[in-house]
């Protein structure tokens, strides 16, 4: 008995040494990211894995260059994306958790219908609807960053919607009812009864929006006038797709830029992106 | 109780009934903008020829004819499908096969798992540029690049999907290796199952719905996929065939749909949009019947 408790030890000691390197695989793409935002254009391409010694060094040239790259401030992109990101997770928060709260709670005919085409929204690609959006949300003046996010909520709404129903089926009426016996109005106890039982919920669909706003390149592509406003996303694919010489060392200095915010919310958020994943996973 | 209770029902729809331009309203405006009427027009403007939505004229089932026609679009069809194959059976099996060693309580988990859903975070096109610089930089010690043979181009893809999505998929096995009852597995092994025995009768059969939903996912995720596709090698390298006609040959059918959309021809729009529909019944179809499939198996087990 003692003798296989230790041999079953040793072979978990073996399987953490054997995750350990692969974890140190998986980290050396953003490593390399973070060597060759360092290195001159030149040498980003023949000596990709080494350090950025002697004269390989650019400094901060890159990033410099970077920022001013493509006629376009990289600044303004970073504020645009913080700006799209933030309205479109706000309203599809407060958006479709109101409407999940009616369709589960009234649950009439239409009703049925609105959350019938949720769940069948989900299942529709993007590619089928982007010609006809981005010409629809044109003519509507949704192409800025301020008014975007109505297209999000609108596109977005499905998955929001089908987490939240499902949510709130499961919470016990009773509570709801009280409130009502109280006299208070159903307005009042949806904002001071059911959203703080909504909170977990919340969260999780937060973090889902936020991580596919943020990242998003096609829906902002196409709907956003892009002489004025482009997303961290669209200016990096500006910088290395549509030109001929492509300055690789100043696009990994603005790669390594646009990682680094998302990467300290990752560690500073990962308990609850974890949880929300699990949860959004769900909608199969 | 169960009385009392429809009757509590009937008194919050009552109540909220009229509420509805509150409640409803932003969304059902929101999701006519951005989802139902584009929907609708899309099937429309499929059956017509145009330049400007304005001036669409219905022309049949034309650009359905020229979309089946389209050698790129098929070559697309295949490419997607062959991708989707090879990287759903791949990513599933390394992820089924972490999150079993993470539940193993072994140490160090805990960062394992930070580490590998790491990726996700990034964003496909930035993970497209990132992959792009790292597999140029080897290939380019063996003078060549991703762009110029379409097999760098295609595993290239299965690789980079596959550090990006392992950490995804791992996440929900190891939600659904949790919830396996621990008795059951002591159980097996009172009854001296040997561990392969455990996983492959006890372990696997219990974490079916996990397996259904990555499945689903890895199906869907895989045609759909367009951001790391046009980031990494937007469809190069180019093949021009005998009859003239280019074919790009790691582009996936959600990127040549855009391709085509952008194309100058008079038909193009049309035919870009019909090709959309194709998309639109492929991708929705698929995920339905392979979750009905799986349902099917849940049930039976």
């Amino acid at each position: 008995m003692k003798g296989s408790l230790t041999k079953e030890r040793r072979g978990k000691m073996i399987l953490s040494v054997v995750l350990g390197v692969i974890c140190v695989i998986y980290v050396l793409p953003v490593l390399a990211v973070l060597i060759n935002s360092f290195k001159l254009n030149t040498f980003v391409k023949t000596d990709t894995f080494s350090l950025p010694t002697g004269e390989m060094w650019a400094g901060v040239e890159n990033f410099v260059k970077g920022m001013t790259f493509g006629n376009y401030p990289f600044w303004n992109s970073v504020k645009y994306s913080v700006v799209i990101t933030v309205l479109s997770t706000a309203l599809i928060l407060i958006g479709t958790s109101m409407a999940a709260w009616y369709i589960a709670r009234v649950n009439t005919i239409f009703c049925k219908i609105l959350y019938f085409l949720c769940v069948f929204s989900m299942v529709v690609p993007f590619q089928m609807v982007m010609f006809t959006l981005s010409n629809t949300a044109d003519k509507l003046k949704l192409n800025t960053p301020w008014t975007i996010p109505v297209v999000y909520l609108g596109f977005g709404a499905g998955l929001a919607i089908f987490m939240f129903v499902g949510f709130v089926k499961s919470i016990p009426l009773e509570i709801e009812e009280a409130a009502a016996i109280d006299g208070c109005g159903p307005v009042r106890t949806f904002f001071t009864v059911v959203v703080p039982m909504l909170k977990p919920t919340m969260i999780s669909v937060g973090i889902l929006e936020i991580m596919w706003v943020w990242n998003d390149y096609l829906l902002p592509y196409l709907v956003l006038d892009l002489e004025k406003y482009r997303t961290i996303t669209i200016h990096i694919q500006y910088l290395k797709g549509s030109y001929g010489t492509v300055d690789l060392g100043a696009t990994m200095a603005l790669i390594l830029l646009a990682i680094i915010p998302v990467i300290i919310f990752y560690l500073a958020c990962q308990k609850h992106i974890i949880k929300g994943v699990a949860a959004g996973a769900v909608k199969g | 109780m169960k009385q009392k209770k429809i009757s509590g029902l009937n008194m919050i729809q009552a109540s909220t009934r009229r509420w509805w331009p509150l409640f409803l309203g932003p969304v059902v405006a929101a999701f006519i903008i951005g989802f139902v009427w584009p929907f609708i027009q899309g099937i429309y403007l499929s059956f017509c020829q145009f330049k400007l939505i304005a001036d669409a004229k219905p022309i049949g089932i034309g650009n359905y004819v020229r979309a089946f026609k389209d050698a790129s679009f098929t070559h697309a069809f295949w490419y997607t499908t062959l991708y989707t194959v090879v990287s759903l059976v791949l990513i599933n099996v390394l992820a089924f096969a972490v999150a079993y060693a993470l539940t193993q309580n072994i140490k160090g988990s805990n960062l394992f798992r930070t580490v590998f859903f790491m990726p996700n975070l990034i964003g496909g096109i930035v993970l497209g540029h990132i992959w792009s610089m790292i597999f140029d930089g080897i290939l380019s010690k063996f003078s060549t690049s991703i762009v110029m043979d379409s097999k760098y181009g295609f595993w290239g893809l299965v690789i980079l999907m596959c550090w990006q999505q392992i950490g995804y998929m791992m996440i929900i096995y190891i939600a659904g290796l949790q919830a396996v009852p621990e008795d059951m597995i002591e159980a097996a092994r009172i009854d001296g199952a040997t561990k392969a025995q455990t996983l492959f009768k006890v372990t696997i059969p219990n974490v079916m719905p996990s397996i259904t939903i990555c499945m689903f996912l890895s199906l869907t995720n895989g045609f759909k996929l367009f951001d790391q596709n046009l980031a990494l090698t937007a469809g190069q390298p180019i093949l021009t065939q005998p009859g003239g006609t280019a074919i790009k040959t790691t582009e996936m059918l959600a990127l040549n749909i855009f391709t085509t959309y952008n194309n100058s021809s008079a038909n193009a729009h049309g035919t870009a949009q019909a090709k959309a529909v194709i998309f639109f019944i492929l991708v929705a179809g698929l995920g339905l019947a392979q979750l009905a499939y799986t349902r099917k198996k849940e049930v039976q087990q």
